[in-house]
Order: C-alpha cells, then sequence, then structure tokens
C-alpha cells in the first residue's frame, strides 16, 4: 500500500520502510538512484512521469528511509527491489539505475528478469573491469571531494552545493546518503567480484547509457566492459554530461529513456 | 593516582609541510629513513624504560600510515617492553578491535604479551581515529556493532580453558577458537576503552571497565565520566572505583614554568603537525549523523577548535596541556581531577615531535620527583 505526502510517501515492503516517489500512470519505471540518493523533484523523474509510472524509492539509508540492520549489501538491495516488484505485482517493468542504483539493478537482473522487459543503466558501477592492481574506480573516500566533483560533473562549478544555503533536513539527507553509499560500497569498492561473470544472465534489451564527460568511470573503459558483458546490450553517450547524466541532461536522459523503453 | 609515560613514537623528521597535502594515510614512506627510524625505536623504548625507573608505567598505542605514530603494532612493540621491563604495568591502549580483521589473533597477542610480563598486561580496545579508515580500508558505517562483536570473542577466547568453542557471528566465523597461550591474569588482563561520547562511555560503564578519554578538556570529559557514573546507577551496580577513570593529557613538568611551558610547546608539534585533508578526517559513518550536519554548517566544537590553531594558552585554558613547574602542573591535574569527579590513570603524552630525549628524560623526573608523589596521596 502507498501512502502519499506532498511529493513521496511510504512503502513497506516486508519489514522494510521505504521513502517511496510514485508519480504518473502507464509503464511501470522503477527508479534506482545512486550514490546522490534521490530528490523527488528531480527534472528527469517528471519528464519520465509523463508517459509513464514512475516508482522511485529511497534506497535503506538514503532520503528519509530508516537504515535497516539485515541490509548491509547491493546483494540485499537487489532482493529488496524484486520483492518490491513482486509486491507491486509490476509484471513489465523498466528498470533504471544510475550509478549505484545502476550496480542494484544489473544485481537484480541477474537474478530474475521475470517482472523485467527492460533494462536501463546508466553509467552503472558494480563490476572489476581491470587487475588488482587497477582502480577502476577513483576512491571517493580518499580523494578531496573538490577532486570527486571534477571527475564525476562536466560542470564542476555548477555542482557545487553550498551548504550554508541548505536547510537541516537536506543537510541530513546529503550526511545520510554519503554513510549509506559507505555502507554498501566501501568493501569491494563499489563492486562485486562475481558480478561481471553473471551479466551474460541478462536476457532483457538493455540500454548502457554514460555522460560523454565522465571521468570517474568513462564509456570508452567500464562501459565497453559492461556493454561486453551483456548480450545484445547498447551503449549510448549523453554529450555535456559527466557521471550523472540524469543530473546535468535530465531531458537528454528521458528522452533517449522513452525511445528505448517507452515505444 | 597512577600515572603512565605515553608516547606516539613519532617519526617527525619531515620536509616542510608545504611539500606535503597530508602527513596521514597518504604520505609516501620514501620520506622514513629506515636507518634513521632504527634509533627513534630504540630511543624511545629505552624512555619507556627510564619511566619505569622513575616509578611510573608504561602505555603505548598505535597508527596506521602515519608519520604521527610509528607503531602499527602495538603488540609487536610491546612484546619488546615485556621482555626488558620489569615492573612497570603494560598498558595498550589500544587495539583497534573494530577494524582488526581477527579478533582472535588480537586474542593470542594479547595472551603472550600478558604472559611474558608475568601478568602486567593491561589490554585497551579501541575505536580507531577517522584516519584509519582509508588507511586500513575499514568500513567506517557499523563500527560499533563490529567492535562490541570483536571484544566478545576476544573475552570468550581469553576464558575458555576447556578446547575449541564455536563463533559465528554478524562480522567475525571462527569455528575452532582455542587460544594458546591463555592470559596469564586471571580471569584476563584488565580491559580499558577508550570513550570519547556520553554513548560509548554508558557501554563502558554497564561493564565497569576503565574508560579513558583523550584531549577531551573540562566538559568533554566531564560528560564522558559523568555517563559512566550514571549508567551504573540505572543499573543498580555498585559506584566505580577512582581507577576505572583515565585522562589523557599532553603534559611537561619543567623546574619553573618557563621551562614547563617551552617542554609543552614542543608537544604542540603532535597537534600542529596533524595535516590532514577533509576526506580523511570525516570518513561518512564514522561520526553522528547530527555531528556531520553541524560541521557542514561550519560549527566545529569549542574542544577541536584548538586542534585547528593550538596556542600554548588556549590548550591550557581547555585542560588538553598541564605544563609549567611541579605545582604549576599539580594545580593544572588537581583543577581538572576536582571538575570531572576524580580519576585515577593520567596518561601523560610526554614526548612528542622535537622534544629531545634529554628535555623528556627531564619532563619525566621532574614530574615523578615532584608531582607523582603528591597525585600518590589522593584517596
Amino acid at each position: 500500500m502507498l501512502l502519499f505526502g506532498a511529493m513521496s510517501g511510504w512503502i513497506t515492503v516486508g519489514d522494510v520502510r521505504l521513502e517511496i516517489v510514485e508519480r504518473g500512470q502507464g509503464r511501470p519505471i522503477l527508479w534506482l538512484h545512486g550514490e546522490e540518493g534521490l530528490d523527488p523533484e528531480a527534472p528527469v523523474l517528471q519528464a519520465l512521469a509523463a508517459p509513464a509510472r514512475v516508482i522511485a524509492p529511497s534506497h535503506p539509508g538514503y532520503g528519509h528511509s530508516p537504515e535497516v540492520g539485515s541490509i548491509d549489501t547491493v546483494d540485499d538491495l537487489a532482493y529488496l527491489y524484486l520483492d518490491l516488484l513482486a509486491q507491486l505485482d509490476v509484471r513489465d517493468a523498466v528498470v533504471v539505475g544510475c550509478s549505484l542504483g545502476g550496480w542494484i539493478a544489473a544485481q537484480m537482473a541477474v537474478k530474475c528478469t521475470g517482472r523485467v522487459a527492460r533494462l536501463v543503466l546508466i553509467g552503472p558501477l558494480g563490476i572489476k573491469v581491470g587487475d588488482r592492481e587497477t582502480r577502476d574506480i577513483p576512491d571517493i573516500f580518499a580523494l578531496h571531494p573538490d577532486e570527486v566533483l571534477r571527475l564525476q560533473y562536466h560542470d564542476a562549478a555548477g555542482a557545487r552545493v553550498d551548504h550554508a544555503t541548505l536547510s537541516d533536513d537536506r543537510l541530513t539527507v546529503i550526511a545520510r546518503n554519503r554513510e549509506a553509499t559507505a555502507l554498501y560500497a566501501w568493501e569491494p569498492y563499489f563492486h562485486d567480484p562475481k558480478l561481471r561473470g553473471r551479466l551474460h544472465r541478462i536476457t532483457v534489451p538493455t540500454l548502457l547509457l554514460w555522460g560523454a564527460e565522465d571521468r570517474f568511470v568513462t564509456a570508452d573503459y567500464y562501459g565497453a566492459a559492461y556493454r561486453e558483458a551483456i548480450p545484445g546490450a547498447r551503449l549510448e553517450t549523453i554529450a555535456k554530461a559527466g557521471h550523472f547524466p540524469h543530473l546535468e541532461q535530465p531531458a537528454a536522459v528521458a528522452e533517449r529513456v522513452r525511445a528505448f523503453a517507452l515505444p | 593516582m597512577r600515572a603512565w609515560f605515553f608516547s606516539e613514537n613519532a617519526y617527525h623528521l619531515l620536509p616542510d609541510a608545504r611539500e606535503y597535502d597530508s602527513i596521514r594515510v597518504k604520505l609516501p614512506n620514501r620520506y622514513y629513513d629506515p636507518k634513521l627510524g632504527a634509533d627513534l625505536y630504540h630511543r624511545f623504548i629505552d624512555e619507556w624504560l627510564m619511566a619505569e625507573d622513575l616509578g611510573l608505567e608504561i602505555m603505548v598505542n598505535e597508527h596506521h600510515q602515519t608519520a604521527t605514530n610509528v607503531n602499527p603494532s602495538a603488540a609487536v612493540v610491546m612484546g619488546a617492553l615485556a621482555r626488558v621491563s620489569r615492573t612497570a604495568r603494560l598498558l595498550i591502549l589500544g587495539n583497534p578491535i573494530a577494524n582488526r580483521r581477527e579478533p582472535v589473533r588480537v586474542a593470542e597477542e594479547m595472551a603472550m604479551v600478558d604472559v611474558y610480563s608475568r601478568g602486567r598486561l593491561e589490554c585497551g580496545f579501541v575505536r580507531g581515529v577517522p584516519y584509519e579508515m582509508s588507511a586500513g580500508n575499514h568500513r567506517p558505517t557499523r563500527m560499533q556493532e563490529r567492535f562490541w562483536e570483536a571484544h566478545d570473542l576476544i573475552v570468550k577466547a581469553w576464558t575458555t580453558h576447556d578446547g575449541p568453542f564455536n563463533w559465528e557471528g554478524k562480522h567475525f566465523h571462527h569455528r575452532q577458537v582455542n587460544i594458546w597461550p591463555r592470559p596469564y591474569q586471571e580471569p584476563h588482563p584488565p580491559i580499558w576503552i577508550t570513550a570519547l561520547s556520553p554513548s560509548s562511555a554508558r557501554e563502558v560503564g554497564a561493564r565497569g571497565y576503565t574508560a579513558a578519554c583523550f584531549l577531551t578538556g573540562f566538559e568533554g570529559t566531564k560528560t564522558v565520566f559523568d555517563s559512566y557514573r550514571e549508567r551504573r546507577v540505572e543499573l543498580g551496580l555498585p559506584a566505580a572505583a577512582r581507577d576505572r577513570f583515565a585522562y589523557a593529557a599532553l603534559v611537561y613538568t619543567g623546574e619553573t614554568d618557563e621551562e614547563g611551558y617551552a617542554g609543552a610547546r614542543k608537544l604542540m608539534w603532535y597537534l600542529e603537525s596533524n595535516k590532514v585533508p577533509p576526506q580523511f578526517t570525516s570518513p561518512p559513518g564514522y561520526h553522528p549523523i547530527a555531528a556531520t550536519v553541524n560541521a557542514m554548517k561550519g560549527a566545529t566544537p569549542g574542544i577541536y577548535k584548538m586542534f585547528q590553531n593550538p596556542t600554548l594558552e588556549g590548550l591550557m585554558h581547555h585542560g588538553l596541556v598541564f605544563a609549567g613547574n611541579p605545582d604549576s602542573v599539580y594545580r593544572q591535574i588537581m583543577r581538572m581531577y576536582d571538575h570531572v569527579g576524580g580519576f585515577g590513570q593520567l596518561l601523560m603524552m610526554s614526548q612528542a615531535g622535537f622534544l629531545d630525549h634529554e628535555e623528556t628524560v627531564k619532563g619525566m623526573q621532574m614530574f615523578s620527583r615532584e608531582v607523582y608523589p603528591r597525585l600518590k596521596e589522593l584517596r
């Protein structure tokens, strides 16, 4: 059962309470946010809600969703969202995940695609590509915050947030999002060592969307590895976007998702 | 009161701080000269033994990937000290057990040191400073849960004498735990735990271990010790003896105030040299959310402002440094003692940075001859 506030409401999956945004009608899109968290007002969600029914939960520990003691891996999140699809009795979902959310989506899809019609992975993390001495993914926990912005955004200056202008609630959400990211992605760092070898199990049509200016994980290296591992996957880039194209180019991302998944 | 001589064993022979952006985690070890390092190790061990000769107890700690402390294994240096010392109590404060992958190994190491020393070990468990997270790849979230599970496993390993037991916990798995040797002390070495917040003090108080505060000043220390005492009242447990409360400060005793201050200014290297960029000081999950939010708003808790641009006057005012002539040092310690409701363990960082061997020894001698006798009389 969904209980709505003005912009977001709550849903209970098993014994897990999740803050959730649901808007629009039509083909269900399960939107899985990344380490940046979920903005209920995000333009990309508004754009997608015109032709589709967007279902966007905040993962446990993110946004206002409580932490759950028994949930501490992306694998746990994948099972949680497979349960959510079953609970909502969704049968032909488009699962869209960004960065860490893309990792969750991939982790779901290697388990079961019975309720998933199409998969869109936006700059997904989650796989190990290089050898043990290659740091595939820059260590955001060991880099200066300014350097993280430079790697992750096409327009790093535009992405900078002035904390002094934000409410306590917003700051709390930012701090919780960072903490939850450490919980799920600290070690192994933003990946499951076994995921890459399982991606061949994904048989639903899959689109990989990549920011052309993504310096965090590049389309040529990380995106190519994902494309090669998922049978028939297509890799497209979005101009003037870094690692979070849905934040920097929301209209373009929504258009690509529509074109691929909402014919 | 018991007084402990504590030295971080820093490698202070560094280039100008403008040459590097962090003294912790990522400072290349090409700046470390093992030959000079060997001389320093031997000097520091000598100083610990001189402390023992002066009637002080011995305390060591450990940190990782940092020039501020070149003891990445407290067990190793304490193993050496356990062999060559004779009478001093030996405090490791401590083992960062939320960060150690094998608590059973910690139980073994501590049992070894306890047996080597014929029962002189005091075994501390600490959470580890934020900079340790990247250095050891330790996840900074849910550390308390990991910490207490490791503690429970270690205590059970120390106190089980009838063959292997099974441990399949949330964080640690061992199906055949049966350590050799077992500790010398019965049922196990006294346990100390660093408590820097009221909530952690409550946990320590419930168990009756010694709670140690590091550089927490007047108010922070009082809050921690009060929480410890309140928790025991809540649980209907007997009041804790004074030896269950420890306070760590920078201490230098001179013949005159001027000499004491000069020594203390050299000890301040420990605070002044701690150049660390933000990503290592606040790993996500290490600090409570509310504290992180306050930090994002630019609000630094009063005591921590001391660490940013430390002045001797400010540090002394807040009770982080006890320095001066013997009467001054005694008065400063007693001011803290009275403010926090008494404590029975004084942990003295009395060597740091450019404080050389002679100066270090002189400070120890002045303290042990002129100040310590008065503190020992406290009842």
